[in-house]
């Protein structure tokens, strides 16, 4: 198999099963997908699909059954720390402050950067999520939105090439998500990040992503493939625009394809 | 009236109220002294034996405190070991539950056997025993409880497993670990009085309680109640202050 020459994230045949008491469970199922550099791709598909799983594998935490997984083409076995991750849970650490925790993977991947440059750029980042003036509070002392902001910054403090976003915004109300939208496409403009952003939310993904991969019901393989054909700088009027209600009618379809409540179609299966 | 004020008082007030409950109930139903000393008895028995109370009750203090660091010791490693693996937890939880069971004032004499004139040792040994049980086990449920995302945050840059213990299993466990050491404290408390009391052997206040007891003392033994109750709210304190300074960021604000 060739490799793209600008493939970030690329995924090879990649079988995975878990090992419950009833036998293997057969999670993903010789899934391929590629991801380029500086791109934004969202993985979408029913619940339970294996979506974690394919996060998991993609940070390294797991190694698959079979198949490969590579990060700039080089292979995946153990966790890299130029990869970054944020979960639907923000998983702030409570006895730290707010900029503490922010610099925490600093410490773990650059233990030699002084800390006034670590200070700086930590708080750069929570600026540009506008958390400025709460460096200083505990999480417990922030809102739900707030503490995303805060995760979102702390999973690409170190720079890293990669970032694995698990519905990070699944737990908001529809407006504070809305809001991080907007944070995510300001931090996208800023900061040279590669990305892959599980959801369960069509609009999200269209309004974030430049591709979308529906994955079928598990054992998930990759049903469909969508290029999301909108300006980079998309406000949040244009998921209201008939090219994008269009393009989340054709994954609505996909995913109703995948639960098994749609017949494929020709088209799908091209 | 300012918060600190008022945390200080209430305590104090309630505490004068009960004495002269105390001492109306004594008085009313003219009791002797033999069935139940009355509060003002109890300061001249303090006041005679002043000396001694310094001294065993140091040595109380004392041994009660090297028994509950040694329980820290142990109960942190324990719960280690049963926190990170599950085989360990397997097999030690029921040999743990059971020495648990067995009522520690059967295991006195069997120690003060066991070592025959060590006396601080003994002491300090049963203070251990009694109180080593609760750490372990809040320290492993901590540890065994940590959502795997908190692990991973940190995993998925590549740290050790040591570093991951250190930044976040560890802080995390912390407030359990504190609910823990005040039950300990106070159960390490208990065993020292038992070696004390069980097996005399001239040193504590449990001697001293003794003492009472064989002279017919009756303020004594009780004023020697008072003074375990005080060493009692002495170290339960020092544990709550401990708590403040390294675990006070899970205490939430009222709001």
């Amino acid at each position: 198999m060739s490799t793209p020459s600008d493939a970030q994230i690329e995924l090879r045949e990649v079988t995975h099963a878990y090992k419950t008491d009833a036998g293997p469970l057969p999670v993903l199922d010789n899934l391929s997908l590629t991801v380029r550099e500086g791109a934004f791709c969202a993985v979408v598909g029913p619940s339970g699909c294996g979506k974690s799983t394919l996060t998991r594998l993609i940070a390294g935490l797991m190694r698959p059954d079979e198949g490969q997984v590579w990060l700039h083409r080089e292979l995946v076995t153990s966790p890299k720390p130029t990869v970054g991750m944020a979960f639907q849970n923000p998983v702030l650490l409570e006895w730290r402050t707010i900029l503490k925790n922010v610099m925490l993977p600093l410490e773990i991947v650059a233990p030699s950067m002084p800390m006034a440059q670590r200070e700086e750029r930590a708080r750069h980042l929570l600026h540009l999520v506008g958390l400025e003036g709460f460096e200083d509070k505990r999480p417990s002392e922030l809102s739900g939105g707030m503490r995303q902001r805060a995760s979102l910054c702390r999973s690409i403090v170190h720079k890293p090439e990669v970032l694995i976003l698990d519905e990070p915004f699944g737990a908001l109300d529809a407006f504070t998500r809305e809001d991080l939208w907007q944070t995510m496409h300001n931090l996208r403009a800023e900061e040279p990040f590669t990305c892959v952003l599980i959801t369960h939310d069509l609009r999200e993904s269209v309004y974030l992503a430049d591709e979308i991969a529906v994955l079928s019901a598990r054992p998930a393989r990759l049903q469909y493939l969508m290029e999301v054909d909108l300006p980079k700088d998309r406000p949040l009027d244009v998921l209201y625009e008939p090219k994008a209600v269009e393009m989340l009618a054709e994954l609505r379809h996909q995913i109703q394809i995948a639960q098994g409540r749609a017949a494929p179609d020709a088209e799908a299966a091209a | 009236m300012n918060a600190q004020l008022r945390g200080f008082l209430v305590p104090v007030v309630a505490i004068v109220i009960f004495l002269a409950f105390w001492e109306w109930l004594v008085w009313v139903n003219q009791w002797p002294n033999y069935k139940m000393a009355s509060p003002s008895d109890l300061w001249p028995a303090f006041w005679k034996f002043k000396e001694l109370f310094l001294i065993y009750g140091w040595q109380t203090l004392w041994r009660t405190v090297v028994g509950l660091l040694l329980a820290v010791v142990f109960g942190t490693l324990l719960g280690m070991v049963m926190g990170f693996s599950r085989v360990a937890r397997e097999a030690l939880y029921p040999i743990l539950v059971g020495f648990n069971a067995i009522p520690k004032a059967t295991v006195v004499p069997v120690i003060a056997l066991m070592f025959v004139g060590a006396d601080n040792m003994n002491t300090v040994l049963i203070a251990f025993m009694i109180s080593f049980f609760p750490i372990a086990v809040s320290v492993s449920i901590g540890l065994s409880t940590l959502e795997p995302e908190y692990r991973d945050i940190l995993r998925a840059l590549g740290a050790s497993r040591m570093t991951i213990f250190w930044k976040i299993a560890l802080p995390k466990t912390l407030p359990e670990f504190f609910g823990a050491l005040k039950v300990a404290v106070t159960l390490a408390f208990i065993g020292t009085n038992l070696m004390e009391i069980v097996e005399p052997h001239g040193k504590g206040l449990g001697h001293l309680f003794d003492s009472g007891k064989i002279n017919a003392d009756y303020p004594l033994m009780f004023a020697v109640l008072i003074a375990l109750a005080a060493l009692g709210i002495l170290l339960f304190y020092g544990v709550v202050l401990l708590e403040r300074i390294f675990a006070g960021w899970a205490e939430r604000g009222q709001t």
